[in-house]
C-alpha cells in the first residue's frame, strides 16, 4: 500500500528479504518451547469430553449418578449446566446463510458421531476417562444423511429443521447460456474430493484457570478472538474472560474454530480449580473439523484458438452437521472458481449442505483450494481437445491487472502468473524416461489464484503496539497467534527494517486477548497481510515521531536519518546516536516511544442478490509441476519430481516462503495422492492415526521452489500471503501429470492405485472399441 | 494432586545424565513420566500409537517411541531426550545447529523426535545417503515443512 504521508524505506532492506533464525525456531530447535500441553498448575484437573458414538439420534436420558460417583470426580457436566448453550457463528456476516446454532454441549439431539454431550473432570486423566465412560446417555437413533446429494433430495431427513440447504452463493457475469451456445468447442466434467484431516502433529490441548476473578484459557487456538463466544457461553462480561495462544504445533485452519475452550471454561468455572484438557489423538480424528469434500461440475466454452468463452461451474459442498465456517469456505469456492484465466460470461453456484457427517470448516486452503482441481482439469480437457500445448492454452487466458473478475472486481495488481508457470517447469528439466516396462511417464503443471485476506466485508484490521525502551530495545504486542509459519517472526523484521533495532534486541509479545491490541486470528492467509501493515505502519510513524528530536541532536534534516545497527545516522558516514540515546532524548522532551496503530483493510460490499461485488483484497498466483511414473500393473503413482513457484510479491524471510510452499506441497500431495478421512454412514473410519496416510519423509521427493518478486502484493512491502497458496495447485498437477502418462484424467480424489487402474480399464476398453468401431 | 494409587513404586531413572526419583504405576509410559512428572517440554504426545514419533528418546542410545515404552523398561537404562545433547549454557548440538541453519523446523513439534532420529541414523551409518536418512526417518512424521529441509539438515550434519 502507498502510504504519501510517510517516508518511503530506504532500499535496498537491510533485514526484509534476510533469513534470520528468530526467538521462536531457536526454542523450538532447542525443545525449549512451551505448548498448550505443557502447563501445569498446582491443583490441576483433567477434563474429558463424553461424545456421542452415533451420528443421528435424540438423546432420551443422561444419567450421570455413577459418574459423578467415582473417587477422584471433580465434575461432571451436560447441557443443563451450559449457561449459554450455543455456539453461533454466522460466517457469512448475515450475507446468506440459515441461521443455525451449535449447542456447546447436546442436549435433545445429537447429529454426527462425535458430537460433545457431558464433559468431565477429574484429579487425573485416567479418572476421567474412566468418569466419561460412565455417564450414560440413551439414544434413540434417527436416520441421517451422509451425502451431498441425498441431502438434497426431497423427503430427506432434516439435520435441522429449517432445512439441509445452509447456503448458496450466486455469482453471474455476462450470458452463460448464449456464449456457450455460441462457443466453438464445449467441455464438461465433473470432480469430486475427500473429506481431509488437519494432522497437525500437536493434538487439541489447554490449560484453564482462574485468576482474579478471570477465566483465563492458554491454549493451542488461531483466534484469541473466541474469548468473547467463551464469555457468552458462560454468561459472562467480556473482560472476563482472556484467551492466550500457545505458539501452535500446526494448525491449518483446524485451530481457527473453537477446540478445547468452551469445555475446559465450564470445566474451570464449574470447579474454580485449574484444568487441563488434552484430545487424544484418536478422538481429534472422530471430532475435528475436516477439509470439505467437493463436488465440482464444470462447463467452459472456448473459441478455436483456446480463447474461453464462458463458464458454468456448480459446486457442492459438505458443511456436515453444523455451519461452522462452511458459508465462506463456499464462497471462497466461489469467488475462485474461474482461477487465474479471463472468463468474460460466467455463472457460478456454490452450496453448502447440512449433512450427518462431522462439521467441516476451515483448512489450508478454504474452498479455492479445492476448486483448483475443477479449473485446471477443464483448460487441461480444452487443449487436449483444441490440440494446443497446455502451457500455450493457458498463456492466452490469464488474467492480468486491469482485467475484470466474475464479481466485476477488477484487478489492480500485477498477475505474473506465467512467469511463475515458465520457472515451475524450467526447474523440472528434461523429461524422465520410465525406469521398466509397464511403466508410463507424464508431466503435468497447475495454476492457481489464491486470495489472501479476509472477505472485505468483514472490514478487516489490525493493531499493534510499539515501544522502544529506555536502554534502545524493542517491544512489539500483537494479538496474533503464531502457527509455526513465522507470524511473529515477519512482525520483527518489518519492525526491525524500520527503527533500526538489531532483531536480538527485539522481543515480540502475542497471542493474549487481555494484553494485546487486537490482530484478528491467524487464517485467511492474512497475518503478513493485516499485521505486518499494522507493524510496519506503527513502525514508521513512531519513527516520523522520533526523527525530529535524533534530527535536533545530530544537526542533520530529519529526512536524511538513516535508522540501522541500534543507531541513527545523519548519513552514511556522518555522526551518529545509539536508539538508547535518542529514547532518553524523546523521555526528556515528554515526547512517547510507544506507539499503537490500527491497520485497516480496503473496505467494500458484496450483493448476494446479483453476484457482483468486492470479495477479496488481492490474489497470489502461482504454478506447480510434476514429473509422475504410472506403473500400469499396480496403479501405483510415484512423484519423480516436483517444482513450484509462487509470486510473493516480497519475501519478507526467504527461508520460511521456502518452507511454506514446501510444507504446502507436500499436504497437497497427501491430499492428491493418499489422504482421505473416510466416513461412512457417518462414522468416521479411521479409528487410528495409522489408518489415515499422512506424507512421511520417504513418499514424495523433495519440492523445489522458486520465487517471484513481482513487489505488487497488498501487504507490508508489497508481500503477498504464502500460507495457503501454495496446497492449492498440487492435486491439479498431478492430475495433469497422470493424464500425461496415461491418457485418462483422473476425476477423483484421492487418486489411488486402484482408482487409477479403473481409468486404465476405462482406457483399455475406450481403445478397443475404437478398433472396432 | 492425588496421592499415588498403591501400587505404586518408587523408581530411578536416569534421563540426560541425572538421577530422578519417580512414582510410577505399572502402566505409566515413559512419555507420561517424562512430560508429566519431570516436565519435560521436549517429549510430546502426538498420537499414543507409535506412528508419528513426536515422542521419540533415545534408551541406551536408540530411539524409542515414549508413548509405547513403559516407564518400568527404561529403570536402568539411560534415557537422552533432545534437551540431553546440549552442552553445558544450552550449547546446540552441531545437529541442532544444521537444524536451525537450515530452516529445518516450522511449528516445531516434530524437532526433537527427529533430531533424535537423525542423530541415531548418522551415528549408525555414517554418511547416510539421502535416501537412507528418508527411510532412517519413516517413524517421525513432520506436517509443516515438507521434508526437504529437514534432509538438508541432517545431510549437512553427515557431512561434518
Amino acid at each position: 500500500m502507498t502510504t504519501p504521508d510517510l517516508q518511503p524505506l530506504t532500499k535496498p532492506y537491510r533485514i526484509v528479504g534476510t533469513s534470520p533464525a528468530h526467538h521462536d525456531f531457536v526454542d523450538k530447535v532447542k525443545g525449549s518451547l512451551h505448548y498448550a500441553a505443557d502447563w501445569q498448575l498446582p491443583g490441576m484437573l483433567h477434563g474429558r469430553v463424553v461424545r456421542s458414538p452415533v451420528p443421528s439420534a435424540l438423546i432420551t436420558g443422561i444419567d450421570v449418578t455413577a459418574a459423578r460417583a467415582l473417587p477422584g470426580v471433580f465434575a461432571v457436566l451436560t447441557a443443563a449446566d451450559v449457561p449459554g448453550n450455543q455456539i453461533v457463528e454466522r460466517a457469512s456476516g448475515g450475507l446468506a446463510e440459515l441461521e443455525v446454532t451449535m449447542p456447546v454441549l447436546a442436549g435433545d439431539r445429537v447429529r454426527y458421531m462425535g458430537e460433545p454431550v457431558a464433559v468431565v473432570a477429574a484429579a487425573t486423566p485416567q479418572i476421567a476417562h474412566e468418569a466419561a465412560e460412565l455417564v450414560a446417555v440413551d439414544y434413540t437413533e434417527l436416520p441421517g444423511v451422509f451425502d451431498v446429494q441425498s441431502a438434497q433430495s426431497a423427503g430427506a431427513p432434516r439435520v435441522h429443521e429449517v432445512g439441509n440447504t445452509l447456503v448458496s452463493w450466486q455469482i453471474r457475469c455476462g450470458d452463460v447460456d448464449r456464449a456457450l451456445a455460441a462457443a466453438d468447442v464445449v467441455i464438461e466434467g465433473e470432480y469430486r474430493s475427500q473429506h481431509v484431516e488437519h494432522a497437525y502433529l500437536e493434538p487439541e490441548a489447554g490449560v484453564g484457570w482462574l485468576e482474579n476473578g478471570v477465566l483465563t484459557l492458554r491454549v493451542s487456538t488461531q483466534v484469541i478472538e473466541h474469548a468473547a463466544m467463551i464469555a457468552h457461553i458462560l454468561g459472562l462480561p467480556q473482560s472476563k474472560v482472556r484467551v492466550i495462544a500457545a505458539y501452535m504445533g500446526g494448525g491449518f485452519g483446524g485451530k481457527e474454530d473453537m477446540t478445547v475452550e468452551p469445555y475446559l471454561a465450564l470445566l474451570v468455572w464449574h470447579t474454580r480449580r485449574p484444568v487441563r484438557m488434552i484430545w487424544d489423538r484418536q478422538e481429534s480424528l472422530v471430532a475435528s473439523t475436516k477439509r470439505h469434500p467437493f463436488i465440482m461440475r464444470y462447463r467452459t466454452g472456448a473459441d478455436h484458438d483456446g480463447t474461453i468463452t464462458a463458464q458454468q461451474v456448480e459446486i457442492l459442498g459438505d458443511a456436515g452437521a453444523y455451519p461452522n465456517l462452511s458459508p465462506r469456505v463456499l464462497f471462497a469456492a466461489a469467488a475462485c472458481a474461474c482461477g487465474p484465466y479471463r472468463v468474460p460470461n460466467a455463472s457460478i453456484t456454490s452450496t453448502a449442505v447440512f449433512t450427518n457427517n462431522v462439521p467441516s470448516s476451515a483448512f489450508r486452503g478454504f474452498g479455492a483450494m479445492q476448486i483448483v482441481l475443477g479449473y485446471e482439469s477443464q483448460l487441461d480437457e480444452l487443449a487436449a481437445r483444441l490440440g494446443l500445448s497446455r502451457t500455450e492454452l493457458r498463456e492466452r487466458n490469464f488474467l492480468a491487472k486491469g482485467d475484470l473478475l466474475p464479481t466485476g472486481e477488477r484487478l489492480d495488481t500485477c498477475v505474473e502468473v506465467a512467469q511463475t508457470m515458465r520457472r515451475a517447469l524450467e526447474m523440472l528439466g528434461e523429461p524422465p524416461r520410465p525406469s521398466g516396462p509397464g511403466k508410463l511417464v507424464g508431466r503435468g503443471l497447475g495454476c492457481n489464484r489464491h486470495p489472501y485476506g479476509r472477505t472485505i466485508w468483514f472490514r478487516d484490521r489490525a493493531s499493534a503496539w510499539l515501544s522502544l525502551q529506555a536502554d534502545g530495545t524493542l517491544l512489539i504486542r500483537s494479538g496474533v497467534t503464531d502457527l509455526g509459519a513465522g507470524q511473529a517472526a515477519s512482525l520483527c523484521q518489518i519492525a526491525a527494517e524500520v527503527l533500526g533495532a538489531p532483531l536480538d534486541d527485539i522481543s515480540i509479545y502475542i497471542g493474549d486477548s487481555a494484553l494485546n491490541p487486537p490482530a484478528g486470528g491467524t487464517f485467511a492467509t492474512r497475518q503478513l497481510y493485516m499485521s505486518g501493515n499494522a507493524v510496519l505502519h506503527a513502525a514508521r510513524e513512531l519513527r516520523e515521531r522520533m526523527a525530529p528530536v535524533a534530527a535536533d541532536l545530530l544537526g542533520a534534516p530529519a529526512e536524511d536519518l538513516e535508522f540501522a545497527g541500534g543507531r541513527v545516522r545523519a548519513r552514511a558516514d556522518g555522526p551518529s546516536i545509539t536508539l538508547a540515546e535518542l529514547a532518553a532524548a524523546c523521555d526528556k522532551r515528554a515526547i512517547s516511544t510507544a506507539h499503537l496503530s490500527t491497520w485497516r483493510a480496503q473496505a467494500g460490499s458484496f450483493d448476494p442478490r446479483t453476484g457482483q461485488g468486492d470479495t477479496f483484497p488481492d490474489y497470489t498466483y502461482g504454478t506447480h509441476a510434476a514429473d509422475v511414473e504410472v506403473d500400469t500393473e499396480t496403479g501405483q503413482v510415484t512423484v519423480l519430481r516436483y517444482a513450484a513457484c509462487h509470486d510473493v510479491g516480497r519475501a519478507i524471510n526467504p527461508l520460511r516462503v521456502q518452507g511454506q510452499i514446501q510444507g504446502g506441497a507436500m499436504q497437497g500431495l497427501g491430499y492428491a495422492l493418499t489422504e482421505d478421512m473416510a466416513i461412512e454412514d457417518g462414522y468416521v473410519q479411521a479409528a487410528l492415526f495409522a489408518n489415515y496416510l499422512i506424507p512421511n519423509a520417504q513418499d514424495f521427493p523433495d519440492v523445489l521452489v522458486d520465487i517471484v518478486e513481482s513487489g505488487e502484493g497488498k501487504g507490508p512491502l508489497g508481500a503477498r500471503g504464502i500460507g495457503e497458496p501454495p496446497i492449492g495447485n498440487v492435486a491439479a498437477t498431478i492430475a495433469s501429470a497422470i493424464h500425461d502418462a496415461i491418457g485418462v484424467r483422473p476425476d477423483r480424489l484421492p487418486m489411488t492405485p486402484e482408482r487409477i487402474l479403473a481409468l486404465l480399464d476405462e482406457r483399455a476398453a475406450a481403445t478397443r472399441e475404437e478398433h472396432q468401431g | 494432586m492425588t496421592p499415588p494409587p498403591m501400587t505404586g513404586r518408587q523408581v530411578t531413572l536416569n534421563v540426560n545424565g541425572r538421577d530422578h526419583e519417580v512414582w510410577i504405576v505399572p502402566s505409566d509410559t515413559l512419555l507420561d513420566v517424562l512430560h508429566d512428572e519431570l516436565g519435560m517440554a521436549d517429549v510430546r504426545y502426538g498420537c499414543g500409537e507409535g506412528v508419528c514419533g513426536t515422542c521419540t528418546v533415545l534408551l541406551d542410545g536408540e530411539p524409542v517411541n515414549g508413548c509405547l515404552t513403559l516407564a518400568v523398561q527404561a529403570e536402568g537404562g539411560q534415557v537422552t531426550t533432545m534437551r540431553g545433547l546440549m552442552g553445558p549454557g544450552e550449547a546446540l548440538h552441531p545437529l541442532q545447529e544444521c537444524f536451525l541453519r537450515r530452516g529445518a523446523a516450522q511449528c516445531g513439534f516434530c524437532t526433537p523426535g527427529m533430531v533424535l532420529t537423525a542423530l541415531d541414523a548418522v551415528q549408525r551409518l555414517g554418511r547416510p545417503t539421502r535416501e537412507e536418512i528418508r527411510y532412517a526417518l519413516v517413524g517421525n512424521l513432520c506436517r509443516c515443512t515438507g521434508y526437504t529441509k529437514i534432509l538438508d539438515a541432517i545431510e549437512e550434519y553427515a557431512d561434518q
